[in-house]
């Protein structure tokens, strides 16, 4: 299996481990995670208004690299998922942009929404399968309480992003039994991290985050894990459990040494 | 250009028809910084479509949503209120040196934790 990959920018930097961590994961379940050349920052946020054709352009450019190379797009960050996504609908349902962004770019044929947008949790459910992630477990998460944190960016809006059912998620749930560990559903795992307002807004994004914690630890979380390098920022300065990216859960379960930042 | 014609533009931007909300209040209700806004979501979907825009221009709400897109989501008359909150922050901050944040005051957040990603988002979000 192989599939173009989007880093994006936190990933190359103050994440780094979050990419070290997927690529050789991935590598061990027989998946090839290739980097597209010269990919451009998605921008962290999706440009909702209708007139932003320029803050589009990263992501088209990505997206038909993809297409061209005959391959799906691959992120691990949750953020970059739901630009690429939701740009990725964009071309496909809407002319106005479709037809600016298209006569900006001049591609030889049109791009047109064809590419398909995977994050590294549906690969790892739809394309390799949880049994085969399961079987390749050498060190089970046996006796630890995990809290997936899906926050904001991989679930909503649903009727765009379709990643899982957005007010009732499994699929993190399901990462964590394939590892052999024991999820812990509690409500708040969708509710949001207070995210970019952080920076206008300390307070909020405390506040947020807080609630958060307190509702995972309260249904017994002895750890907590995410697929967002923003909602690590902001829970982990409240918290007094551990926080990781779950793809370093998965380097864990699978005998994988893997560092970075 | 009069206050209905700027209402029309932001309506334009977001892409959205205010005119399908029937004002079930969903949005407002699940949304996590209710407590933080001077106008909700929903007020916006309605005053926007009535051409009050100014009052929501120069409120302080527009840099209080966070983009969690649950007013999206629990919309049930796919109204996208979080589009309309953002095409009003953003005819804002379109004017001359209404900046939120410029790159100047970039510096007063960012601590060494700090993701490349939530520099990006803060350039998209509040300043142009
Ligand atoms: S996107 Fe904004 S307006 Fe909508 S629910 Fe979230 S914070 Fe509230
Ligand atoms: S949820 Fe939709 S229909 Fe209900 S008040 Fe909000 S915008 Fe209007």
């Amino acid at each position: 299996m192989v599939y173009d990959y989007y880093p994006g920018c936190t990933l190359k930097s103050k994440a780094s481990r979050f990419d070290i961590s997927a690529v050789k994961a991935a590598e061990a379940l027989g998946a090839e995670m290739r980097e597209i050349p010269e990919w451009q920052c998605c921008g962290g946020v999706y440009p909702m208004a209708c007139d932003e054709i320029a803050h589009r352009l990263p992501s088209v450019r990505a997206l038909n690299e993809a297409k061209n190379n005959g391959r799906d797009l691959l992120t691990v960050c949750s953020a970059c998922y739901h630009v690429l996504k939701s740009v990725n609908y964009d071309m496909k349902n809407s002319m106005d942009v479709r037809s600016k962004t298209n006569s900006y770019l001049e591609y030889e044929k049109e791009y047109k929404g064809e590419t398909r947008v995977v994050h590294y949790l549906e690969m790892l459910r739809d394309d390799i399968g949880f049994d085969a992630v399961s079987e390749k477990v050498v060190n089970p998460l046996k006796e630890l309480k995990i809290a997936p944190y899906y926050g904001c960016l991989i679930l909503r809006p649903s009727k765009i992003i379709g990643f899982d059912d957005a007010e009732n998620p499994v699929t993190m749930e399901n990462f964590i039994k394939a590892l052999g560990g024991d999820p812990v559903v509690y409500p708040f795992r969708n509710e949001c991290c207070g995210g970019y307002a952080v920076a206008e807004d300390k307070a909020i994004a405390e506040k947020k985050s807080r609630e958060i914690i307190e509702c995972a630890k309260k249904h017994g979380a002895d750890m907590m894990i995410t697929a967002c390098p923003l909602c690590m920022y902001n829970l982990k300065k409240y918290a007094d459990i551990p926080i990781k990216y779950f793809t370093e859960i998965l380097c864990e379960a699978l005998g994988i040494e893997a560092d970075g930042e | 250009m009069t206050e209905y014609d700027l209402s029309l533009e932001a309506i334009r931007m977001s892409g959205v028809y205010p005119e399908r909300c029937m004002k079930c209040g969903k949005c407002s209700g699940a949304c996590p910084s209710y407590g933080e806004m001077e106008y909700h979501p929903h007020q916006f979907v309605d005053m926007i479509s009535k051409g009050r825009i100014k009052e929501l221009m120069e409120s302080d709400s527009i840099y209080k949503c966070l983009s969690c897109f649950v007013c999206v989501e629990r919309c049930p008359r796919n109204v996208f209120p979080a589009n309309i909150v953002e095409a009003v922050r953003t005819l804002s901050e379109r004017r001359q040196g209404a900046d939120r944040i410029s790159p100047d005051t970039l510096t007063e957040f960012i601590d060494g934790d700090t993701p490349q990603q939530l520099l990006m988002a803060v350039m998209r979000k509040y300043s142009k």
